[in-house]
């Protein structure tokens, strides 16, 4: 699972309280993993060492300028690149103290930003869209800009990613609502223009990030409304020629956010690995609708990986560089390592034991008092699922109501497990605590598993709730052959007075009772108990004179040995799946007086089953005769020693045997009409067509 | 959606007037025979796939384009090619006849021929400088030959082994190259011709060990790696700075006949006498490793027999051999998923028309490479249900298998609507023979214009008076016919500069134009009463495949590589207005999707509104005075139409008319008497007449 560590400050912020902006312009990468340059947004631009939460430098542009972008590291000559007043482009080293007399140059256009990464030349990015590479720019500051935007058209966010074999500007623009991205490879120069599909009226992107994976560049944007889109652009698409339309950029949705009440405003999505997405400025899903939440999600598997409160008003500022999340907020500027291991769905799921991390390797973490002061003053507000631990039971009941009454149910799985499982340990831990109504609902919406919450059947069991175990029973595809072998013994023992009083599934109920109806009618097709040892191999005329001698016999085994609603709960025992070897040792647990009344049981459906082939037809849940039989089988390789031993289950095990013989019998008529089936398949095959014909054929 | 019953009812009553029942002659006995692919070299460069089939024929396939078949040419004898190289737009081929040709592309011939002088040629390789084409030959030497502009002349000789060269691979850098012999690869210097390492390839194990192994492939990388494919199933990997072993990968049992290596030297395939394709890609084996190795990553099963060539392209793996078929595998980490590049390709038949039908005779000509073969179709007069089929009064008959004469291949031929002429073309002759049906005789026309030579097309008219053979330099040469005579009418030129082959010819039914396409993917219109150009149909960036003249109101319909449809109106000289609503509306995606060309392209005389086009896969009638299908509607064809209840087949039919009943076709025409002809060849019919598979053990067996 992904995680974030303590976080610290890096430095406070300007404390001017109503200002919508955090006052940070951009942070950019430096040298190497601990050093960042950050950009306020009025006049100076600072070198921090990270680890040491310390500035190293720091350099001011004179009184009545102003940076208009982001200060760059160009790694390659180790100069800092910065754009005052809109078109001055500044270029100094680190042993520079005054800015002021240090390089300048005065382009004849406005310039949007300078970018530089790692492996790439510095570019500058004009605010009409034009590009031009930073060397090439300052061999003639004065060259005339193109314009490449139309005149309502402005760029709203860009970046630079540089490839195995180009570098791209990447820029998006807004024109009258609608949203554009523009590429823009250099060297040779192309422009792609794409346009972004436009998301519900009015709604623009609020971040956008960028990532460069085989041979795409992806780009990931949030919407006000929580949506996480992709969007894939192939570095190698062919290049429309100038003047092309705008391509349709297809998109698809990767996340939806919980937004709580009304839209998002300051938030940003960044991508952190081809997994993972970091999230500020969103409510986390368990926690009411307060916005300053920092939350890691795995979009493969739609989970919510890590979250953090983070205090104060969010800007909707997010940078990540080197597994670290830089975000200002309130009047901190924070730096949170984080750590995104490979994702697979047991991680996801949270099944996979966690490696313990070295103590040396986890971040070092330096408690400051401004992040103690407030996450004192944020426990107040803490989530809904600390107060359920201690809320009495109906409160809890109307919750969960609530929370199954509403419709989003992308997060709803991972909310509903974990209420469950949180509702099912305080269970057993508090005995006075029980919420079967609850539990039922949330078995109900089918999104548990038992590997969700393991506790929850036995609890169910423990309690002798056995209508929620029959829900278990029927909604869970993974019930352990323990559990299954558990639920076994107590519903056989179980008497059937006591089964009587349980409110069962109407369905499963109704479908028994139907069984146990017709439990006197004649058997009407195919064998029965007549088949007697000196009955003869013609079908037709043994059965009904053997039927006679027997019938007495037969009567008594017609009545169904146990008590309707037990029936009913073993019913749906035989329709858990299993795997038999691991059952076999589970079962020989049984007593030998359970094992011969459950085979009695399964010996009265067998034989239900037999006499009436339609049965199983109805569109009622109810086991099958394979089931029957293979549980017979497996009771009997369980226990076979035993109840040979048994003088009172020798009839049974009689009758048993007869049942294999005709069934044995059944298969060898079957085998003898085979030939005469096959020759039917072949004949139903398309008549071959000879080297001509003359057909006839319509047309419509 | 029961917008307007009205005309729905109205639709109704069109089907059953206008539509309702054919008579379909269903041909299944022409025994069509595609030959073993024998070697293909991809050009990066013009995105074209130059291929070698086992008897002789060369075609060029268009990959920009649809994969279309552009080209198809024959070598001056029946000379099985062993190996192809592109120099630039330049193709070269080298056989077992010892001698290197050059083709003429746009005459669709050898330009010339040289004799090597060494024994069989087994491979040719060009450097990637484009100067310098090397072949191994038989006696063991390596002979260089200079490409100059016009010829190439013989260089050197490279230090001549023991033993044939089988492959050659040059390093690109041009100073090195690598061959692969029998038991050995050796690496010469190219500028002094020493060789300089010795490589041995260990035999397979067990009881071939006293067989020699046979280096088939073999491919120099940049970084001085070599990749060797052999007899005993090995592609291994040498270091050819110190000729050492790096790693071996025992892929089959069987040989491994060819390997391609992508341009970026990232992914390499090998094929194998299985029908196998295996893929290797140059990656690190471990994710956080940083050294790379060639491994092992994707197997490909696309053959039933070997795999004699390859080629990578940038996102897919172009396989063929024995088994006929072109297969095109894209390679789903380099193309959008779900997209019509991602979609695997067969080419199972040439990408034009092998059989001739005489409308008015009801007779049919086969194209062999060897011969031709003429049928009369069979009669019946029986009335039979739908769906049935009538018993036959009269089977089918063949009238005549004429023998082509020389060594040369048939390139075309045709049969006049009449029945009563026959003319074919090779390379180096052209025939014309009047038929007499009724007494079945055949008799040669002689003393013919020379002009008729070369011919890539044929084309009689209507009334049969005139014939029309394309020829060189986007020419069509015009000849009148009439009882045994013969006289050269006019030749009928393009504007300057128009140099690639007419491909299409199609006459109008009034004789009065010729339209004619070429692989430039222009269309030209000539008034055949003044033997002038009338008109020029806008050109459309994809090669017309098929097209024809509406017999009444003169519009050319025209078929394209990418599936485009256009209606030209000859006397307007402009779209037609159906056709501009078809390209306003857009074709259906299922239609844009089908992957097989269409071939041939004819009209129903009863119905002016009709147009019967085919591919491989399915014939379609369409009805262009019925709705066009929608893009959001699934387009319903006649299988899945007749299985809808009545009044949902009303809802769901549309103009295009497409039926599957009849697959793998060849031809697809109208005869006069309204009946149909459908010329099938099934793919299984072909696969039962190659030679028995490498034996494979299966389980249990």
């Amino acid at each position: 699972m992904a995680a974030l560590y303590a976080g610290y400050t890096l430095r406070g912020l300007a404390p001017a309280q109503n200002r919508p902006n955090s006052g940070i312009q951009g942070v950019e990468a430096e040298r190497d993993s601990d050093h960042v340059v950050v950009t306020d947004s009025t006049r100076c631009v600072t070198l921090y060492k990270v680890s040491d939460q310390k500035p190293l430098s720091c350099w001011t542009v004179k009184q009545g300028h102003t940076l208009t972008g982001a200060a760059v590291y160009n790694a390659r000559t180790q100069e800092y690149v910065a754009v005052s007043d809109r078109k001055v482009i500044r270029i100094w080293k680190e042993d520079d103290i005054i800015l002021d007399k240090a390089f300048k140059a005065t382009v004849s256009s406005d310039v949007w930003r300078v970018h530089c990464v790692a492996g790439g030349d510095p570019v500058v990015l004009f605010h009409r869209g034009a590009v031009r590479l930073l060397d090439s720019l300052l061999s003639a500051p004065q060259q005339p800009i193109e314009e490449v935007l139309s005149p309502e058209e402005a760029i709203s966010w860009s970046t630079n990613i540089v490839t195995e074999s180009q570098q791209f500007v990447i820029f998006t623009t807004e024109q009258k609502g609608d949203h554009f991205l523009y590429l823009q490879r250099l060297n040779p120069n192309s422009l792609q223009r794409y346009h972004l599909e436009r998301e519900e009226p009015g709604l623009s992107p609020l971040s956008f990030s960028v990532s460069y994976r085989d041979k795409h560049i992806r780009l990931l944007y949030l919407y006000p409304n929580g949506h996480v889109y992709e969007s894939v652009v192939s570095v190698r698409a062919p290049v429309p020629e100038e003047g092309a339309q705008a391509l349709p950029l297809p998109r698809s949705l990767l996340l939806s956010l919980p937004v709580g009440e009304g839209l998002l405003q300051a938030a940003s999505a960044q991508e952190l690995d081809e997994a993972h997405v970091a999230v500020v400025g969103v409510p986390h899903p368990s926690a009411g609708s307060g916005k300053d939440f920092l939350c890691i999600w795995n979009t493969n598997f739609q989970t919510l990986q890590a979250g953090k409160e983070m205090a104060g008003k969010i800007y909707g500022q997010l940078w990540s560089f080197w597994n670290k999340l830089f975000i200002p907020h309130g009047k901190t500027f924070s730096v949170i390592p984080y750590d995104c291991p490979k994702s697979s769905l047991a991680s996801a799921l949270g099944k996979q034991r966690q490696v313990k991390k070295d103590e040396s390797k986890a971040p070092t973490s330096v408690p400051s008092w401004n992040t103690l002061l407030h996450e004192e003053k944020a426990h107040p507000s803490r989530t809904a699922e600390t107060r359920k631990t201690t809320a009495p039971v109906e409160e809890v009941q109307r919750e969960v109501q609530l929370l199954l009454s509403r419709t989003d149910t992308q997060d709803l799985q991972t909310s509903v497990g974990q209420l469950a499982s949180t509702l099912a340990s305080r269970s057993l831990n508090d005995p006075a605590f029980y919420t079967p109504s609850s539990l039922v609902q949330l078995v109900h919406t089918r999104y548990l598993c038992h590997s969700v919450c393991p506790d929850l059947v036995l609890l169910a069991l423990e309690r002798k709730d056995y209508f929620l175990c029959q829900l278990c029973l029927q909604f869970f595809p993974d019930i352990p052959e323990v559990v299954t072998c558990a639920c076994l013994k107590v519903f056989i023992s179980m008497s059937d007075v006591d089964a009587a009083k349980v409110n069962l599934e109407p369905d499963s109920v109704f479908f028994m009772e139907a069984l146990i109806a017709q439990e006197h009618e004649a058997g009407l097709n195919g064998f029965s108990l007549a088949d007697e040892e000196d009955r003869s191999d013609n079908l037709a005329e043994g059965g009904a004179t053997a039927q006679r001698d027997n019938e007495k016999a037969s009567a008594a085994e017609q009545m169904c040995p146990v008590g309707l609603h037990k029936a009913v709960l073993l019913n749906e025992i035989l329709q858990t799946a299993y795997f038999d070897s691991f059952l076999l040792p589970h079962l020989k647990d049984l007593s030998s007086q359970d094992v011969v009344l459950f085979l009695q049981y399964l010996q009265f459906v067998y034989l239900k089953f037999s006499h009436d082939a339609c049965k199983p037809t109805q569109g009622l849940r109810s086991p099958s005769l394979t089931q029957v039989m293979d549980w017979m089988g497996l009771l009997l390789d369980a226990h076979f020693t035993v109840l040979v031993m048994t003088p009172d289950v020798k009839d049974l095990l009689l009758n048993l045997h007869r049942f294999v013989k005709s069934q044995v019998r059944f298969v060898s008529e079957l085998g003898k009409i085979e030939g005469s089936l096959q020759e039917l398949d072949k004949m139903a095959l398309k008549r071959d067509v000879g080297q001509y014909s003359i057909e006839i054929i319509e047309l419509f | 959606q029961v917008k307007h019953p009205v005309i729905s009812l109205r639709f109704v009553f069109i089907f059953i007037v206008q539509m309702g029942e054919f008579k379909v002659h269903r041909v299944r006995f022409f025994d069509y025979m595609p030959s073993a692919i024998r070697a293909m070299v991809f050009s990066t460069r013009t995105e074209r796939l130059a291929l070698a089939r086992a008897d002789g024929a060369l075609e060029i396939f268009n990959f920009s384009d649809n994969y279309f078949q552009e080209k198809v040419m024959y070598g001056p004898r029946r000379v099985a090619v062993e190996a192809l190289c592109w120099v630039g737009p330049r193709l070269f081929s080298a056989g077992l006849n010892g001698e290197i040709t050059e083709y003429d592309l746009e005459n669709l011939r050898p330009r010339y021929t040289v004799e090597a002088y060494g024994g069989p040629i087994w491979t040719i390789s060009v450097n990637s400088q484009g100067t310098l084409l090397a072949v191994g030959c038989e006696d063991g030497t390596v002979k260089m030959f200079e490409v100059l502009k016009e010829r190439i002349q013989f260089q050197r000789n490279l230090d001549r082994q023991k033993g044939r060269i089988i492959s050659l691979s040059w390093h690109p850098s041009g100073t090195l190259i690598a061959a692969g012999m029998m038991d050995m690869i050796r690496i010469f210097d190219a500028e002094t011709g020493r060789a300089t390492h010795r490589l041995l390839v260990d035999r397979g194990a067990g009881a071939s060990k006293s067989k020699e192994v046979v280096v088939w492939s073999i491919a120099f990388l940049s970084d001085h790696t070599i990749i060797s494919s052999d007899s005993a199933g090995k592609v291994q990997i040498w270091d050819g700075l110190n000729g050492t072993l790096i790693r071996t990968h025992l892929i089959t049992k069987w040989d491994v006949l060819a390997l391609s290596v992508s341009q970026d030297e990232s992914s390499l395939v090998a094929g194998t006498s299985e029908g196998t394709v295996v893929q290797f890609q140059f990656i690190s084996s471990t994710v956080d490793r940083l050294d790379k190795d060639w491994v092992r990553t994707r197997t490909f099963k696309n053959h039933s027999h070997d795999v004699r060539a390859l080629a990578h392209t940038e996102t897919a793996v172009v396989s063929g051999g024995m088994d006929t078929q072109l297969v095109v595998r894209p390679l789903l980490d380099k193309v959008e998923k779900n997209t019509r590049e991602s979609a695997m390709r067969k080419v199972s038949f040439p990408h034009r028309s092998l059989v001739c039908c005489a409308k008015k005779a009801g007779l049919l000509l086969f194209q062999f490479p060897d011969h031709l073969e003429l049928w009369r179709l069979g009669e019946s007069d029986g009335y039979g249900k739908l769906g049935g089929s009538l018993p036959v009064k009269r089977g089918p008959e063949k009238l005549i298998q004429l023998k082509r004469k020389g060594e040369d291949h048939i390139c075309c031929s045709a049969l006049s609507p009449c029945g009563g002429w026959l003319a074919y073309s090779t390379v180096t002759s052209f025939r014309l023979y009047r038929l007499q049906n009724g007494s079945i005789s055949i008799c040669k026309v002689s003393k013919l214009p020379k002009d008729l030579l070369p011919a890539h097309q044929l084309c009689f008219s209507t009334n049969s008076s005139k014939l029309f053979a394309s020829s060189s330099n986007s020419s069509v040469v015009v000849v009148a016919l009439n009882e045994l005579e013969c006289k050269y009418l006019g030749t009928l030129k393009a504007k300057y500069g128009c140099r690639q082959p007419v491909h299409q010819l199609s006459a109008s039914d009034n004789g009065k134009w010729l339209a004619t396409a070429n692989t430039d993917c222009e269309v030209h219109v000539y008034n055949l009463d003044k033997l002038k150009l009338h008109c020029t149909v806008p050109v459309y960036g994809s090669c017309p495949t098929a097209m024809a003249i509406h017999p009444t109101t003169s519009n050319l319909v025209v078929v394209h590589a990418d599936q485009q449809i256009f209606e030209y109106s000859l006397v307007k000289k402009e779209y037609t207005e159906w056709s501009r609503r078809l390209q306003k509306q857009g074709l259906h995606s299922m239609w844009l999707e089908r992957d097989t060309p269409i071939t041939h392209v004819t009209f129903n005389p009863k119905n002016p509104a009709h147009i019967i086009v085919h591919d491989m896969f399915m014939f379609c009638i369409i009805d262009k005075s019925l709705p066009l299908p929608e893009a959001k509607n699934v387009l319903y064809n006649q299988m899945a139409l007749r299985s809808l209840p009545e009044p949902d087949r009303v809802l769901h039919s549309h103009g295009f008319k497409i039926c599957k009943d009849f697959q793998h076709l060849l031809c697809v025409s109208l005869l006069e008497d309204h009946s149909l002809v459908v010329v099938e060849r099934p793919l299984l019919d072909i696969v039962s007449q190659l030679p028995a598979p490498v034996r494979q053990k299966k389980f249990a067996t």
